[in-house]
């Protein structure tokens, strides 16, 4: 038993940490906001040059061949520098989708191409009822010959603004887990109509319109009607990248708020000095330490396909998303009135909390799982 | 990272799982706290007898010489079968036994490990006083040397079993100009020497585990002196470090919230379940088993830490916090959990589990309080932690 990294962890890691550094600056994450595609190509090429887009591609097809733990460990430092862009759509998309159910023409046609940054992916399932369930997938499509014609809106779409592929969740038949299928959408097909969303993460979600869609059937992945148990394990997949991106990002408000407590002077000394503010900071690193160590279990558990690995997501994602709420609010706290302004950089943190917080599912639903899983 | 046993970790746990499901008593339904004690004695023999009655001495000192990882496998198996621990021994083989392998002499080694590790000799604890809690460093109990012996005055507080000890870690002031960490000496207090008074203190849970302790010209003779004269200190911080680097209770809290889980399910006094009647308890209940894992899981991050050959710096008291808390809204949550009948306390024969969660409830208000209270920890955290500065 061992709860540290890898060497080869650590060393992405810390590779990661740097390059994202100097690569991804706080100005390039505040100029990301505004820009219309809400991505720097330059540093995109520069991800994929690293072999992240890759990361768990196999070398045959042009990836890293490293695994989901990996992904989690990579993330966590993009969730500390802000990474702005599609890089965790296309893994939840179009990577992990693809390597673990596509077919063999399937994988050729996209792996090599995903590995080398040319084509960005995104996970299309939620809709205006918002539901991270079964009965959650509505939108139709209807079976006609080879093809599948699709109608209805996917809503809290991820990057779609710029996806060159989408893996959709569809309703092939009524019911609930059964009669839902996977299928990979070509964003360029005639019907498709994309509308970008205004959100407090300033990340590029979409509505995306599908009037008519026509799409091969060899584009299903798995089987059509059977989609569920393989959209229920890219969730928590997607979940456990989600909050690894959390543990990550709060780590960085937590460090930067303890400098700033050792800096600010009032009253002639240190803020940190302050019994008041460095009890907030002692519950900052619990709240960093104990979300950590939660979400690398549960990447560990999924990785190795472990029996209580569904039990573990939920239960990170539950803690990383009430733990990183404190953590920020917090963070806050302690920078008083700076931390208050646009220009500063906690902020930043701040709001992309509640991004990640609400994305695959907040605290309440996987509490709710959590309390299924013990037979309540 | 690798949360799966070792083929060598695999045995060891078999090892102990095998141990305590031929030897530990298990607690029955309508079992009487007399039988529970008495099977608990012989349970402790056997413990003692295998040599794991101290998992955490090094083997030359009669000790298991388990590794972290071992121990905190021997800790998970023991909760996972509600196996009971030696409580009363806690002081001896958590605090006073470890503080001795490292400080002590040879001499005394030998004089006090083997009560320890026979579970013969209970051990206490005088380090607070009325006026010196959190503060600890003020206290004020006097040592003054009287050829070969010291002579000590004054008064102790929150002592637990000291009614019952053998044998007492003590801290007292020997230089009374020192600033006040350096004037400390650390002392093994005969808890039979004339001039000692011990008058017990009954808690709000109606119990009586700790006292009032009076030295009136206590004499003790210079051979229990732990470590140096005026360095006591630094030999009373290592005991701290030990008290707090106990990883077992974050352990158990995923069993704990097992069986109250159990219970919630279980309970069938109306048609209706309990979790009908009253929804709001499943969210509570999940959220219990996350945090008992966080928390086991920051135990098991010590562990690993010691494994890998780091060194816990403020990961111990962030374990320590959390447990201590977490332990009060488990407690919290029984109540929740039971409704009306939690407040039912032993005897009374409809007390759910004869009472045991009612008093915890009560008992556990002094998790955050002993052994450093949350407040002291935070600030441990804080300053030596996260290096911000002192006022």
């Amino acid at each position: 038993m061992d709860l540290g990294l890898s060497e080869e962890q650590e060393l992405l890691k810390n590779f990661a940490r740097d390059f994202l550094e100097k690569e991804c600056t706080e100005n390039l994450v505040r100029e990301m906001e505004e820009d219309e595609k809400g991505y720097s190509p330059q540093l995109w090429k520069g991800m994929a040059d690293q072999g992240w887009c890759g990361l768990i591609v196999p070398p045959e097809q042009g990836g890293s061949g490293m695994g989901f733990m990996d992904l989690a460990v990579l993330t966590e430092e993009f969730g500390r520098a802000l990474v702005p862009g599609p890089f965790l759509s296309t893994q939840v998309g179009g990577a992990i989708p693809l390597l673990g159910w596509g077919t063999d023409a399937q994988k050729q046609a996209h792996l090599a191409k995903i590995a080398s940054g040319d084509e960005m992916w995104t996970l299309a399932v939620t809709e205006p009822v918002a539901r991270f369930d079964a009965d959650g997938v509505q939108m139709e499509a209807k079976v006609e010959g080879d093809k599948l014609v699709l109608n209805g809106t996917k809503l809290f779409v991820r990057d779609a603004n710029v996806a060159d592929f989408m893996t959709v969740a569809v309703r092939t038949k009524a019911g609930g887990e059964d009669g839902i299928t996977l299928v990979i959408v070509d964003a360029k097909s005639a019907g498709i109509s994309t509308t970008q969303l205004k959100t407090i993460g300033s990340d590029k979600q979409c509505e995306v319109k599908f009037q008519n869609v026509a799409v091969p059937k060899s584009n299903v992945i798995g089987e059509i009607d059977k989609g569920w148990p393989i959209l229920k394990q890219l969730l928590l997949k997607a979940a456990t990248l989600e909050a690894a991106y959390l543990i990550g990002l709060a780590q960085a408000d937590f460090e930067i708020t303890v400098n700033y407590a050792k800096e600010r002077v009032q009253f002639g000394r240190p803020i940190g000095s302050f019994q008041a503010i460095q009890h907030k900071c002692a519950d900052m690193v619990t709240d960093a330490d104990s979300a950590r160590f939660l979400v690398y279990r549960a990447a560990w558990a999924v990785a190795e396909g472990e029996p209580d690995a569904e039990q573990a997501v939920h239960m990170a994602k539950a803690w990383a998303n009430d733990a990183s709420r404190r953590l920020v609010a917090n963070g806050q706290q302690i920078h008083g009135g700076i931390g208050f302004t646009k220009d500063y950089k906690i902020q930043l943190y701040f709001r992309r909390q509640k991004m990640a917080d609400l994305m695959w599912g907040d605290a309440d639903f996987h509490r709710e799982m959590v309390a299924q899983s013990l037979g309540m | 990272m690798d949360l799966r046993d070792s083929p060598e970790e695999a045995a060891f746990r078999k090892e102990v799982v095998d141990f305590i499901e031929t030897e530990a008593p298990r607690a029955r339904p309508g079992m009487s706290y007399e039988t529970l004690a008495e099977e608990g004695q012989r349970w402790f023999r056997k413990l003692s007898e295998r040599g794991w009655i101290a998992p955490a001495w090094p083997k030359e000192y009669g000790g298991a010489g388990m590794s972290q990882i071992e121990q905190f496998i021997y800790n998970e198996e023991m909760a996972i079968h509600r196996a009971p621990r030696p409580a009363h021994l806690i002081i001896g083989l958590g605090l006073a036994g470890p503080t001795i392998i490292v400080h002590g002499n040879e001499e005394q080694k030998k004089r006090f490990l083997p009560g320890v590790l026979a579970g013969t000799d209970i051990w206490c604890q005088g380090y607070s006083e009325p006026e010196a809690g959190s503060d600890l460093a003020s206290l004020r109990t006097r040592a003054v040397k009287d050829g070969d012996d010291y002579v000590l005055n004054g008064q102790k507080i929150w002592s637990t079993l000291a009614h019952m000890a053998r044998w007492m870690i003590c801290l007292a002031r020997t230089d009374p100009e020192a600033p006040k960490h350096k004037g400390i000496t650390y002392f093994v207090v005969d808890m039979k020497a004339p001039g000692i008074t011990v008058r017990g203190l009954t808690n709000m849970a109606d119990t009586h585990e700790f006292n009032e302790v009076f030295f009136d010209n206590v004499r003790v003779p210079k051979e229990n002196v732990v470590g140096q004269e005026n360095r006591g200190w630094y030999v009373g911080m290592t005991t701290l470090d030990f008290e707090r680097s106990n990883v077992g209770s974050a352990v158990g809290m995923v069993q704990e919230v097992e069986d109250l889980v159990d219970y919630a399910i279980t309970w069938r006094r109306t048609p209706v379940s309990l979790l009908d009647l009253n929804p709001l308890l499943r969210l509570e209940l999940a959220d219990r088993l996350i945090e008992a894992e966080a928390g086991r899981m920051l135990s098991y991050r010590i562990a690993s830490m010691q494994n890998r050959g780091l060194i816990p710096n403020y990961e111990a008291s962030l374990v320590k916090v959390f447990s201590a808390e977490l332990h009060q809204r488990i407690a919290r949550s029984k109540m929740n959990v039971m409704g009306l009948y939690a407040q039912l306390m032993a005897p009374d024969p409809m007390a759910p589990h004869l009472g045991a969660w009612s008093h915890q409830y009560l008992r556990s208000v002094g998790y955050s309080i002993e052994a450093g209270t949350s407040e002291i920890q935070k600030n441990i955290i804080a300053q030596r932690g996260l290096g911000l500065p002192r006022d």
